[in-house]
């Protein structure tokens, strides 16, 4: 049963993603993408990956799909010039297609336990997480503790983000009282009121997310984006120009930057406490106590990164003023 | 204590400064900043050079897991050129940089700009000392959203479709990366470099491999700029910030080279039987055609930094040619034109920055007269202009020599490509010479005798350059040395 | 069986090749943006395929679990949990460049940019 759900779920995303690639009206095209979105991360799920489908469906199929909305409103909404370069991609598109396809053959089947994937470091992480980092969920263990290193890279690509869109887009302008045009959807009383209703429930969502992440599906980087999708709703609902008064967008770029030097901080104590960096082990007369106190510490950073930098990028493209 | 140390610092320093960096009030501190961290990236890779020469690789457990299930951070000869490379150029066009910086790009944007540097240089910094394939495709992202930044800070609005190429396909090349890791993390269950090079032979399954191999060469071959997957490249820096240009020419696409060394020669050359084969003939005819095609388009290009970047092209071409010579004397030749090339193409870039800022542009016309009016900066030009052409007594002729006596040994293949290296060279000569035609033959444009010599404080840097082109052209031990222990490495792991 | 235990790769292909097609063919900047992101979403799916182990169940391990539970692996969740978050990062930058495009240029459609930086 769950096979024929997946073989379903697979054809509909190329179904979809055609669609997508073929359609010349912008906005349905970026609607048609968070559709897809939505399907891969069912996908996912079905896969046994709950972390990746609750980050895909988030991010996604959430905070992607308003960032482009934010972008077509203040570019294009129409492709105008037709299609080029069929030689080229033709080219390009058939021979990447015969020699993965030759490529796929020799794969180990979907599902096999004995493949390699599944033999060398995959049991490591299984058989001692429980023991050495002592929290249920392992990929919270795999992701802050022990390639902590890569995560700490992550969050620092998403400050980049900010940082460069706030350079080319400029911090948003505010709008004083009188002249604010921008109420959002204030007059659609049902919109506004259901909607107003969501948003507690969708923070306390992201906080159980953020906080509970070592024993279920969960961490940092969903809790963050999950909050920032119930403050961008916020911002739509209320308009943008009353949102920034709340929350100046300077204040959230510096929360940005300080989840990002949060998480380098915690290396940068490892470093002075003798431990190596991200070794959290350090951090407390019991390793064990150690690695939870760390990984508390820098998923507390992941998620205010995230969180900061998805709304200060939502407000740069919704507050822009042409110029 | 803090020695033990060392291998991060290039890393987690330029990191912790960065949020600081973006938050600052002032322009100048932000700058103060960025540069004292750089030269202390750059201190630390000198100790790091100094350590590994003495005693060999080091190995360092991140988060002290051991290595596969931890992240390895690894520093071998290799990653202390790259480094030196990498934090060199960064301290240069950061120190020159400044009066370029404040012509071009807004006060209140510079916190972010030097923000954007700092994470660029902790990225590459990154990429040099990785010991494990996923955390490459990590700071290779970084690296890469860093530089979009920085070039799309550019003085015109041509900066913008550049980094918008630049984005799409620096984004393709990157994913195309990510899947070859994928595939062999899928047949052996692992992404440390080290374990991977141990477990790959032992995969019974020959497609997915060979797939894995084409897909990170590939990738990293668009990252790299290697012919005909360049076009990103020559506007990407001709539009960029001058300082940028500096910055982003010594060190983007060679670290795209050093990772798709790494991997050729450490993991999938001793993979199977014939990788070395493959490597060699699809690498070294690109090489040829990259170093032939480059050089004549650079001919023929009227903004010089465009030109500089053609030039690039046909230059990559020298290093991949080395490695796909696959013998000693070839990839050290390589791994030593990968430090000179940075050293001349980054002097370069310092004296268009300083050409621009005094001239307003960088197409031949503005540069007429330009040897009358700013002697010292076209003077640099031309002995950096003689080294990227290899005039003996330059760094340049370094690269060259070692590459024609490796080309030596290949017998009849050897002529053929020493032929293309000397014609390469001549139109080196060509596009070189046309620039030092129209500033010291041509008089300056109407009211250009205003134009006066580049300030101090861009002089200094780019005569330190000159001066370390001769110096490594009359004494090379230092690179040559490098390079040698990093061709044995590769080389020792290919077998 | 057999076969159908390889659809989700040969799924990760196709869209990796109609993201890649849209990216070439599209002169809009928007469109490569949004072929870029299916291009990326694909090698999202290559790496969770990989994960799965048949019977086997979410890498959560409850205090006091019992020992045969067979767990998915967790190393693929976390890179794709890495991948997603660059890729959304390197989205947004894109969009940013694109609203500055059209301000600068009028259009988003890469001829008309292409001929106007070669008018100028």
């Amino acid at each position: 049963m769950i096979i024929v759900f997946s073989l379903f779920l697979l054809t509909m995303m190329v179904v979809v993603a055609l669609a997508v690639v073929e359609t010349r009206n912008l906005f349905a095209a970026a609607m048609l993408t968070g559709i897809f979105s939505f399907l891969m991360a069912a996908n996912f799920f079905v896969l046994d990956a709950a972390d990746v489908a609750l980050t895909e469906a988030a991010v996604g199929a959430g905070v992607a799909t308003v960032f482009f909305l934010g972008a077509i409103a203040l570019s294009s909404e129409h492709e105008h010039s037709a299609s080029r370069k069929f030689g080229l991609a033709l080219l390009a598109v058939a021979s990447t297609a015969v020699v993965i396809l030759l490529g796929t053959m020799e794969f180990p089947i979907l599902g096999d336990g004995s493949a390699p994937v599944h033999q060398h470091v995959a049991p490591w992480y299984l058989e001692k997480t429980p023991e050495l980092i002592h929290v249920p969920n392992v990929v919270t263990a795999v992701l802050a503790s022990f390639r902590g290193y890569d995560t700490l890279g992550e969050v620092f690509v998403v400050l980049t983000a900010a940082i460069g869109v706030l350079s080319l887009l400029g911090f948003p302008r505010n709008n004083s009282e009188e002249n604010a045009v921008n109420d959002g959807l204030s007059h659609q009383k049902i919109l506004h009121i259901v909607g107003k209703l969501l948003i507690p429930l969708i923070i306390l969502f992201g906080l159980y997310v953020q906080f509970h992440g070592d024993f279920g599906p969960g961490g940092g980087f969903q809790a963050g984006t999950i909050i920032a999708a119930a403050l961008i709703l916020y911002a739509l609902l209320s308009g943008g120009d009353r949102a920034r008064r709340q929350m100046p967008p300077r204040l959230l770029f510096g929360m940005a930057c300080l989840g990002a030097f949060i998480y380098a901080g915690v290396g940068g104590t490892t470093l002075l406490l003798g431990g190596n960096l991200l070794d959290y082990s350090v951090l407390s007369h019991d390793p064990v106590h150690g690695q939870h106190l760390g990984i508390m510490l820098i998923e507390f950073g992941v998620g205010l990164a995230v969180a900061s930098v998805m709304l200060t990028i939502y407000h740069a493209f919704a507050g822009h003023e042409h110029r | 204590m803090l020695a033990a140390q060392y291998p991060v610092l290039p890393v987690i320093v330029p990191l912790l400064s960065a949020p600081i960096a973006a938050l600052m009030p002032n322009r100048s501190l932000a700058w103060i900043m960025a540069s004292l961290v750089s030269a202390l990236v750059f201190a630390t890779a000198v100790a790091l050079t100094v350590i590994v020469s003495a005693q060999g690789m080091i190995s360092y457990e991140v988060g002290g897991w051991p290595a596969p299930y931890g992240i390895e951070v690894r520093v071998d000869s290799f990653s202390v050129v790259m480094l030196l490379v990498i934090s060199g150029a960064s301290t240069l066009a950061l120190i020159s940089g400044k009066a370029s910086i404040d012509a071009q790009i807004p006060s209140d944007r510079q916190p972010l700009f030097f923000a954007a540097w700092l994470l660029a240089l902790a990225a590459y910094s990154g990429i040099a000392v990785a010991g494990d394939a996923f955390n490459i495709f990590v700071f290779m992202e970084i690296s890469s959203l860093a530089g979009y930044v920085l070039i799309a800070n550019g003085p015109d609005r041509r900066a913008l479709p550049a980094t918008f190429k630049y984005l799409v396909m620096g984004t393709i090349g990157a994913s195309f990366y990510l899947i070859g890791v994928g595939l062999a993390y899928m047949m052996t269950g692992t992404l440390n470099i080290a374990d991977l090079h141990a477990r790959l032979g032992d995969v019974p399954y020959l497609r997915p491999i060979l797939l894995s191999a084409a897909f990170v060469t590939i990738g990293l071959a668009v990252k790299a700029a290697v012919f005909p997957l360049h076009v990103w490249m020559p506007n990407a820096y001709a539009r960029a910030p001058s300082a940028v240009a500096v910055f982003l020419s010594a060190c983007s696409t060679k670290a795209a080279v050093y990772v798709m060394l790494r991997f050729d020669f450490m993991i999938f050359g001793g993979a199977f039987a014939h990788h070395d084969v493959q490597f060699s003939t699809v690498l070294m005819s690109l090489a040829l055609l990259g170093m032939l095609i480059g050089s004549a388009v650079a001919i023929y290009e009227r903004d010089v930094k465009r030109m500089l970047g053609y030039s690039s092209v046909g230059q990559i071409g020298y290093i991949l040619l080395g490695a796909s010579m696959i013998s000693l004397g070839g990839v050290s030749a390589g791994v030593i034109h990968m430090f000179n090339h940075a050293m001349i193409k980054g002097g370069l870039f310092l004296a268009m920055g300083a050409l621009v800022l005094r001239l307003g542009g960088g197409t031949l016309d503005d540069l007429k007269g330009a040897g009358r009016t700013m002697p010292w900066t076209m003077g640099a030009f031309v002995l950096l202009g003689l080294s990227l052409i290899g005039m003996p007594l330059t760094a340049g002729f370094i690269s060259k020599w070692y590459l024609v006596q490796a080309a030596l040994d290949l017998g009849t293949l050897g002529i053929v490509l020493i032929a293309a290296i000397l014609i390469s060279s001549l139109m080196a000569v060509v596009y070189i010479w046309r620039v030092v035609e129209v500033a010291y033959f041509q008089s300056p444009q109407a009211g250009a005798s205003k134009h006066q010599e580049a300030p101090l404080m861009m002089l200094v840097p780019l005569w330190a350059v000159v001066l370390a082109n001769v110096y490594f052209g009359l004494d090379p031990s230092i690179p040559v040395d490098l390079a040698t222990n990093a061709a044995n490495i590769l080389l020792e792991h290919a077998k | 069986m057999e076969i159908l235990g390889l659809y989700n790769y040969w799924v990760f292909a196709i869209l990796l090749l109609i993201g890649l097609y849209a990216v070439i063919t599209k002169p809009n900047f928007t469109k490569k943006l949004i072929g870029l992101n299916i291009f990326q979403a694909a090698i999202f799916l290559l790496y969770i395929s990989m994960d799965k182990v048949d019977g086997g169940t979410a890498p959560i391990i409850p205090h006091g679990a019992a020992k045969d539970i067979i767990y998915s692996n967790p190393v693929p969740q976390v890179l794709i949990l890495t991948a997603i978050v660059v890729g959304i990062s390197t989205t947004a930058l894109g969009l940013a460049l694109v609203v500055r495009i059209r301000e600068a240029y009028g259009t988003i459609e890469e001829d008309k940019v292409i001929s106007m930086d070669r008018d100028q």
